[in-house]
């Protein structure tokens, strides 16, 4: 098992967050009057959340840099006009939210197929493409979160929100933050063979986004709606997210494993120790991240709901889930469980969590009114 | 720490502050919560009989799978979790905090060789360089000296093993704070029998002291509704299959409902203007305005919007008879009240639901038929994001229901505004008999001064046998005149105009296709219907002329608009034959009174919870990323050993022991 641990270069690092501190200002000067005392908080906090990132993560003093250049030059071709979108080459082509996420399916897509290629061939060169693919899909998919965000203003004033409030938006984030979680670990345990099956699952999202919007129209903005008019959206759904891209990111790599355990493709993938260790980080991670979405949750829900905890259906299956993970934690660091029965168990949360996810608004009614298929 | 001498209390500890029992008490919960979310909870009873018939709904129903959160089981459950997780930190806890204080100086060479992480050289290394480079590597370290043997102990990550106290610490005080909310101490007052819900619909005022709850309770959550200018001083609380009624320590006051809406028609804001009042004195104590998302804290109580609707709204009809010869008249009255009232002669209960002032429809967008053209269509409308949907408002609307002396109802859906369409306005009113199907709707066509007058007179006249022979003979002198028929013909053309308006006037476009079932054969039916249609449009505009004359008005000329004036009104007359009322009652005006949902909450636990749940996080962080990590540099005149070991064994701990034997000793070998 080999990891690489990042080598930060402090000049890139100081380059980097002066960068960031840079556009927390001028974000702070422009949008200010707009912003209450909470989203100030959380502009502070997720400005240092990102420094921390590109310190842990060096690759994102690149990529984070690189996305939001692009978002702002969607912003000024908009020059303040959403009918732009129409008209100029560049956000009709490229980088209108609409277009990205369109080149975002279409990379994953790409991106996947040659994953796949270089595991079955062992070919290095088409791994090393099919990692760069997934660097861009990830970036098509933060330039169309970003740029998706200034157009819902440019519709108007008061319908300018955060794109995370309904399925179609909270998919595209789900496909880009399961991307970065997949390329933190491909980095750090040299495993590039893993993205054939971790991007297997995001293939699947962009199949519902693609059906979304096609069929449904889910693509068009619609104005928020009272119960989600709160700062508490911003970091509830985000953080919710790392948690589900997590686990669906354990999942694949439980199928690996025992796909490996049954002999196949063994030769081909990391040893069954790696894809175990990964399976493990990526469940302890989502499970801090869902913790603390389930408790800003409650605290949403305390202020919105008139209770931190109602029973509605999709609280109590993020309990569950939750208490599923607990459990598949206990079993491994109490008990010391290992091998096929943790995998099989990492398979089934994923499916306990997909019917969190959209099961409960698929199936059951409740207080989580938006987000109806 | 030690338990009890008794074997069998021993056993009973261990097993509650067991991890197997733990772990199965999760399951159940977790099981308990997927019933509760995949059953209703909290509907009316005839619900559950209807979708698992009465056997099934009532063994569910002894098992309290309709209320599951609030059953005794589950509350059990909780304690017992309670129970369970502080006996294991009970048990642990000496153990653990004797864990963190020790620092392991006993380590022998041998368990020290026994680590998989040491390594020895033969030169004994500086002592004082083993601390610096320790404390370096951020250990805390301490020193023993036996005889010839320096040991130079280091530890870190103490936090790793506080986080298992505070992550299990959390889950006892989240439950705390949860019974503490919950309504526990109710069940148990239910349970002494002391207090029992009420299941009957009852005024506020009548509802007995055993239904009642104190304004000391503690812990409660509750709904209330008032009306505009309304005051309510309790608040209701579900319970089961009943309520109770919660006194408050203060009044409300609902000044004004607001909402704000989109252009495009969806809810944007909702905001109550309230007061708060002192019960006794009346006087002001505090005045707010109460939002989605914004509640209003106030004496320990939190105040929440929690949904609005009609208040009992003025309204004003007017009431057109749907038999002739019965005048028309008005009617006054207020939503959501129930009243006697006279329709032609015959005694009804109106009973008047919500009066709504927006009704937004969404309206279809026309798409392409063919498969290609919906998937280009279906591109096109990908690429942009701005709502494509357009919606119209078709204005404020009335729900009612008539009830007849046999007890049957019909219910309607009346608006008040005009419908327009290609031109022509319509007034809209809907009814059936059946609330599980869609309404009906009669769209009444509107004449050049926006009243359904000259619609009426025309039906009137229509449905009046004695106009038909006028109606009949100008019919058919005008078709004679126009040579459409022989002088000889008129007469018999007069009996088939006749003949028609008889049909018309018992039943409508029904009766004339019932009438050609029976009488014509099924090869002509076809023909023989267009003939009568043509007859039918020709006689209604002598019956409009007929009309108008006899209202001492001037005829109207018959231009495009008016002939399908015309026809709109052959076909709002023959609708109300099934109408299943004998007057249609026109909404015509209103006074909006709305009213506010509240809900109030007093949660004395959620300070508790929310501690318990910052508790949880830091404790699964410290968990998860915070190694406890331990080390020995043992120095003896002849060598020099290092050891390592840590609660996790990865990459990284192997990594770390390479870096500190480099530092330490330079090119020593593991
Ligand atoms: C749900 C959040 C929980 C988390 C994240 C959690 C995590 C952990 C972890 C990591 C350990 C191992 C501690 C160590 O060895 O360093 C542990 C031990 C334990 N947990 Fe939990 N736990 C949780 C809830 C519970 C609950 C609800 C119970 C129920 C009674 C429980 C019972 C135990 C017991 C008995 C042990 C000790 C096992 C032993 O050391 O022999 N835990 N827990």
């Amino acid at each position: 098992m080999k990891t690489i641990e990042p080598t930060p270069t402090p000049r890139a690092f100081l380059s980097f967050a002066t960068l960031l501190v840079g556009v927390c200002g001028i974000i702070a000067w422009r949008y200010l009057p707009q912003m209450d005392s909470y989203e100030q908080g959380i502009l502070l906090a997720s400005t240092a959340g990102l420094i921390w990132l590109g310190w842990r993560w060096p690759a994102q003093q690149v990529f984070l840099p690189v996305c939001a250049t692009l978002a702002w030059l969607a912003t000024g071709l908009y020059a303040g006009d959403l009918a732009r979108a129409q008209q100029s080459f560049w956000l009709k082509y490229v980088l209108a939210s609409q277009s990205a996420v369109m080149w975002m399916c279409v990379l994953f897509v790409l991106a996947t197929l040659l994953y796949w290629i270089g595991l079955l061939r062992r070919s290095i060169t088409a791994l090393s493409i099919a990692s760069g693919l997934t660097w861009a899909a990830a970036a098509a998919a933060l330039v169309a979160l970003l740029v998706r965000w200034h157009e819902s203003w440019l519709i108007g004033p008061d319908i300018g929100h955060i794109p995370v409030s309904n399925l179609y938006e909270v998919f595209i984030l789900f496909c880009l933050i399961t991307a970065l979680l997949y390329l933190f670990y491909e980095a750090r345990f040299q495993a590039r063979n893993l993205g054939a099956f971790v991007l297997l699952v995001i293939c699947a999202a962009v199949g519902f986004i693609v059906w979304y919007s096609l069929d449904r129209q889910a693509h068009e903005i619609q104005p928020l709606i009272p119960a989600l008019q709160s700062w508490w959206m911003k970091i509830h759904v985000p953080a919710n997210f790392v948690g589900y891209g997590a686990f669906a990111l354990a999942a694949m790599l439980a199928v690996a494993q025992l796909l490996a355990r049954h002999g196949i493709l063994a030769s081909r993938l990391p040893s069954i120790e790696t894809l175990d260790e990964v399976m493990y980080r990526a469940i302890a991670v989502g499970f801090l991240f869902f913790t603390i979405a389930t408790v800003l949750g409650a605290m949403w829900a305390a202020d919105a709901w008139g209770g931190y905890w109602s029973w509605d259906p999709k609280e109590t299956w993020a309990l569950i889930v939750w208490l599923n993970y607990a459990a598949w934690l206990h079993v491994r660091l109490v008990k010391g469980w290992r091998g096929a029965i943790l995998a099989w168990w990492a398979v089934v949360g994923l499916l306990v969590t997909i019917f969190a996810f959209v099961g409960v608004n698929m199936f059951l009614s409740g207080l989580h009114s938006y987000g109806k298929l | 720490m030690t338990f009890p001498r008794s074997s069998f209390l021993r056993a009973l500890l261990s097993l509650l502050s067991s991890m197997r029992f733990a772990v199965s008490l999760l399951t159940v919960l977790a099981i308990a919560s997927v019933i509760g979310t995949v059953l209703k909870q909290n509907e009316p009873p005839a619900n559950y009989i209807v979708e698992f018939g009465e056997f099934w709904a009532g063994l569910f129903d002894a098992q309290s799978l309709y209320d599951v959160y609030h059953a005794a089981g589950f509350l059990l459950i909780l304690l017992f979790l309670i129970v369970s997780v502080s006996l294991c930190l009970w048990r642990h806890t000496p153990n653990l905090l004797r864990d963190l204080k020790s620092w392991r100086e006993h380590a022998t060479l041998d368990s020290l060789r026994a680590l998989p992480h040491h390594a020895e050289r033969p030169q004994p290394c500086e002592r004082e360089h083993a601390v610096t480079t320790l404390t370096a590597h951020g250990f805390r370290v301490r020193e023993k000296e036996a005889g010839q043997v320096w040991l130079v102990v280091g530890k870190k990550g103490r936090l790793h093993k506080a986080g298992y106290l505070f992550a299990h610490a959390a889950i006892v005080v989240i439950c705390l704070g949860g019974l503490l909310d919950g309504n526990l101490p109710l069940k148990l007052t239910e349970l002494a029998g002391s207090r029992i819900p009420e299941i009957r619909d009852l005024p506020q005022s009548q509802v007995p002291a055993h239904s009642r709850l104190a304004a000391s309770n503690q812990a409660f959550r509750g709904n209330v509704t008032i009306p505009e200018d309304g005051i309510a001083d309790v608040v209701f609380l579900n319970s089961g299959k009943g309520y109770y009624v919660q006194e408050l320590p203060f009044a409300i006051k609902l000044n004004r409902f607001n909402v704000e809406h989109y252009p495009t028609g969806q809810p944007k804001r909702f905001m109550s203007e309230i007061e708060l009042l002192d019960r006794t004195t009346g006087k002001v104590l505090r005045q707010a305005e109460v939002e989605v998302n914004k509640p209003l804290n106030y004496a320990g109580i939190a105040i929440y919007q929690a949904s609005f609707g009609d208040g009992g709204s003025a309204l004003r009809f007017a009431q057109h008879s749907l038999a002739s010869g019965i005048p028309d008249s008005t009617l006054a009255t207020r939503s959501q009240s129930t009243q006697p009232v006279n329709l032609n002669n015959r005694a009804y209960q109106l009973e008047l639901g919500d009066f709504r002032t927006f009704n937004i429809e969404e309206l279809p967008v026309d798409n392409a038929s063919s498969p290609a053209g919906k998937m280009a269509t279906a591109f096109t409308r990908a690429q942009s994001v701005r709502s494509e949907k357009h919606t119209r408002n078709l204005g404020p609307s009335i729900q009612f229901k008539l009830r007849d002396d046999a007890g049957q109802a019909v219910e309607f859906l009346n608006y008040l505004a005009p419908y327009s369409e290609e031109g022509q306005l319509y007034q809209l009113t809907g009814s059936r008999s059946d609330p599980g199907v869609p309404f009906r709707f009669i769209r009444v066509p509107l004449d050049q001064h926006g009243g359904p007058e000259t619609f009426l007179r025309l039906r009137t006249t229509l449905l009046d046998p004695a106009q038909h022979r006028e109606i009949a003979r100008r019919t058919a002198a005008k078709a004679e005149a126009g040579g459409g028929i022989s002088t000889q013909a008129q007469e018999q053309f007069r009996a088939v105009v006749l003949g028609v308006l008889d049909r018309f006037a018992h039943g409508g476009f029904p009766a004339i296709d019932r009438f050609l079932e029976e009488k014509v054969p099924q090869a002509q039916r076809p023909t023989v219907a267009q003939t009568y249609l043509k007859v039918l449009q020709g006689a209604a505009i002598d019956a409009m002329d007929v009309a108008q004359e006899k209202a001492g008005l001037k005829p109207l000329p018959v231009d495009e608009q008016q002939y399908r004036f015309l026809l709109d009104s052959l076909v709002a007359s023959s609708g109300f034959f099934e109408y299943g009322a004998p007057v249609w009652l026109q909404l015509t005006g209103f006074e909006e009174v709305k009213s506010s949902g509240f809900q109030l909450t007093r949660a004395p636990g959620q300070l508790l919870v929310y501690l318990g749940a910052l508790l949880l996080i830091i404790g699964v962080f410290c968990m998860f990323y915070i190694r406890e990590v331990r080390c020995w540099v043992r120095i003896t005149p002849q060598g020099t050993l290092l050891a390592m070991t840590a609660n996790r064994k990865n990459n990284d701990l192997a990594r770390e022991f390479a870096a500190l034997s480099q530092a330490l000793t330079g090119d020593i070998q593991p």
